[in-house]
């Protein structure tokens, strides 16, 4: 039971995933990809990671999206635009193979380690438990996180301002 | 389901359970679970839908009687059979949809948004053990599917393939985004004080008495005043109500994202704003007024449920009364209100949480210094971030031709 | 043939990672780069809540506090790369990665 419904939820992330990559039109793969970003926090939902699924879906359902949208929209010239012209097809082969290689890699590494045998019953963390544990423990990764996020924020909006840029290109 | 192991609980408290456990007792378990959550989902749908067409017809009275003009008052006694007629008409008009719209997309932009807003409701506790869904990290799940809205305006605008449409979608996009950190921002205090996210915890520390008659609700506090006020300006232009009902200003742009809806999607859009603004002032109630606490010891035989309901019903008048009152924002103004007023009133109101909450153990004078300190981290902010945004704005002094 | 649900999950972050990898590696569309790397990211936290959830000696909550971590970093890279698209559409006209060639604006 509860492996059929990890199934699905594996497929269903999976293709949406894969069908916003082979989309020609920017909208619809933004689209598919935030399907598959909700199907990640599904997944954490029934791993019992309740706070960062909500988290998840708070960041990149609510904020990464966003800013992806509003880029695809700020970044075309016309409605024409938005189907991105068809990539190389020796491109295309070389990342699938690329791709394929590393797949190939990775599920030799994960089909051949013995795991251990009986699921354990993982633990489950509340919330409370989670804040102590980043207040605590890990408080000092949180105030670089801060940080980078601070920093990160700010060098967006210096990047994409145009008030420095106008001056020097002048009139287009 | 254990309500009768409290004490001093009467009849009416433990009805809604009582009538549940009724229909569902006799049925083997995984089948009681399934019935016990269809009967709240049914139960939810009931209850909000009719308070929506109260609302609405409650909205279009209060607003024409503020206005000096009856308000609808021919279909039925006094107009009261007026939603009724307006469904019909809704339901009943031809669906269009424009030929070079995406039509997956504008199809699924109502369901989004009429999803989402209905999800909303899962986690607000309605009375003393009336919770449909019990989380640990409610209040996140209340904001994270409160998020999905955003991209709901984002594909109705998009895909109406009409650039009246798409600047309005790209303008409510703005406003929803800036109003949202205050509005995250501004229940954060309450976790602080709580400890915990999920809605029972934060019911649970405003039980109290103090003195024996004044309720230990959060509003009541000078950081939840402050708090309260924030989320509820937020939750206004969260909700695109009026003054910040930009997004669709009928009298300004076309519809705004909602130019090309019509039928059953345009009622869709009405039904979730109106499902938004009430699971907001739900949250609110919940967060700040104390939940379904009675506001006095003595009236406490009032059942809970009751008292939710009452506070509920008082801040969706409070939003009648602040659109029929107040005149709309520009969009520059209301962006600017959100970045350079709330959020850092926001912020320092964080600040003061935390004074708050270390302060808990002064006693005697120190506690008159502390609620004079807490006060003033609250007001002088206020009045000084309130001087810099209306700087610029002097009384009009108005030219006549000679 | 998979018998364990860790197993499982595993396989899973690794199809998750490797569409991820295609993507961003065949397209030329800058966006669309950025948003596999996204995805890669994604199956990243997966596997920590996976070993979370079902590994040998699960911790309390370090799996679930480096999701938290590496959602937050996410959300930063997210911001600031776009910000680098909107700026090189701005003097290129183009977010095609292969005509973004000159080092100097």
């Amino acid at each position: 039971m509860t492996t059929a419904l990890l199934i699905l939820i594996a497929l269903v992330t999976l293709c949406s995933a894969a069908t916003a990559m082979l989309l020609r039109n920017l909208i619809h793969s933004v689209l598919l990809l935030i399907g598959s970003w909700i199907g990640v926090s599904v997944f954490y939902l029934f791993a019992g990671a309740e706070f960062v699924a909500f988290a998840q879906v708070l960041v990149y359902v609510g904020a990464v999206s966003m800013v992806v949208l509003f880029a695809v929209l700020l970044t075309r010239r016309s409605r024409a635009d938005m189907a991105v012209s068809p990539d190389t097809q020796s491109r295309a082969v070389s990342a699938v193979l690329a791709a394929g290689a590393v797949l190939a890699v990775l599920l030799y590494a994960v089909l051949l380690t013995p795991l251990p045998s009986g699921i354990s019953q993982g633990p489950s963390a509340n919330v409370r438990q989670i804040g102590t544990e980043l207040m605590g423990t890990h408080a000092a990764a949180l105030l670089v996180i801060g940080m980078i996020l601070t920093v990160a924020t700010l060098g967006g909006v210096v990047i994409a301002s145009t008030d420095g840029a106008s001056k020097k290109e002048g009139p287009k | 389901m254990n309500a009768a192991q409290d004490t001093g609980e009467t009849l009416l408290e433990r009805a809604p359970q009582a009538l549940r456990d009724l229909l569902t007792s006799h049925l083997p378990e995984p089948w009681r679970w399934f019935a016990n959550s269809l009967i709240a989902i049914v139960a939810i749908l009931a209850v909000f839908g009719l308070l929506f067409a109260a609302l609405t017809l409650a909205e279009r009275k209060i607003l024409g009687r503020v206005q000096n003009r009856p308000g609808p008052n021919r279909t039925g006694p006094f107009g009261l059979l007026q939603p009724i007629a307006d469904g019909i008409k809704m339901l009943s008009k031809e669906d269009i949809v424009p030929r070079d719209a995406d039509h997956l997309l504008h199809f699924l932009a109502p369901v989004t948004l009429l999803a989402s807003s209905i999800l909303a409701f899962a986690v607000i506790p309605y009375g003393r053990h009336l919770i449909p869904v019990e989380l640990d990290a409610a209040v996140l799940y209340f904001f994270c599917v409160g998020a999905t809205t955003e991209l709901a305006v984002f594909m109705a605008g998009w895909s109406s393939h009409n650039k009246y449409s798409l600047l309005a979608a790209m303008r409510a996009l703005a406003q929803l985004i800036s109003y949202e950190l205050p509005l995250l921002l501004s229940w954060l205090p309450v976790v602080m004080i709580s400890g915990t996210l999920s809605t029972t915890g934060i019911v649970a520390a405003q039980s109290a008495w103090r003195w024996g008659w004044m309720p230990t609700w959060h509003v009541f506090t000078p950081w939840g005043l402050a708090g309260f006020v924030i989320f509820m300006v937020a939750a206004l232009a969260e909700s695109n109500r009026s003054p910040f009902d930009l997004p669709e200003a009928e009298s300004e742009l076309i519809a705004g994202h909602l130019t090309e809806y019509s039928g059953c999607k345009y009622v869709f859009f009405f039904m979730a704003e109106y499902f938004g603004m009430t699971a907001l002032s739900g949250m609110a109630v919940t967060l700040f007024l104390g939940g379904w606490h009675a506001p006095l010891p003595s009236l406490e035989f009032i059942p809970s449920y009751v008292w939710f309901g009452a506070k509920l019903i008082t801040l969706l008048m409070g939003f009648i009364w602040i659109r029929a009152t107040f005149p709309r924002l520009r969009i520059d103004q209301l962006t600017r209100f959100a970045w350079k007023f709330l959020v850092p009133l926001a912020l320092v109101n964080l600040g003061t949480t935390a004074f708050w909450s270390l302060s808990f153990g002064w006693t005697g004078p120190l506690l008159a210094a502390r609620c004079t300190v807490a006060v003033i981290l609250v007001v002088v902010p206020f009045v000084l971030l309130g001087r810099r945004l209306s700087s610029g704005l002097t009384p009009r002094t108005y030219s006549y031709a000679p | 043939m998979i018998h364990h649900p860790l197993e499982l999950c595993l396989v899973f972050s690794s199809l998750l990672f490797c569409i991820g990898l295609a993507g961003a590696l065949s397209r030329s569309n800058s966006i669309l780069v950025l948003l596999g790397i996204e995805l890669m990211l994604n199956a990243a936290n997966l596997n920590f809540v996976a070993f979370w959830r079902y590994g040998p000696s699960p911790a309390p909550a370090t799996g679930i506090v480096f999701v938290a971590f590496s959602v937050a970093v996410a959300a930063a890279e997210a911001a600031v790369g776009l910000a680098l698209v909107i700026s090189i559409y701005r003097r290129q006209r183009s977010i095609r990665l292969q005509e973004a060639v000159r080092l100097k604006g």
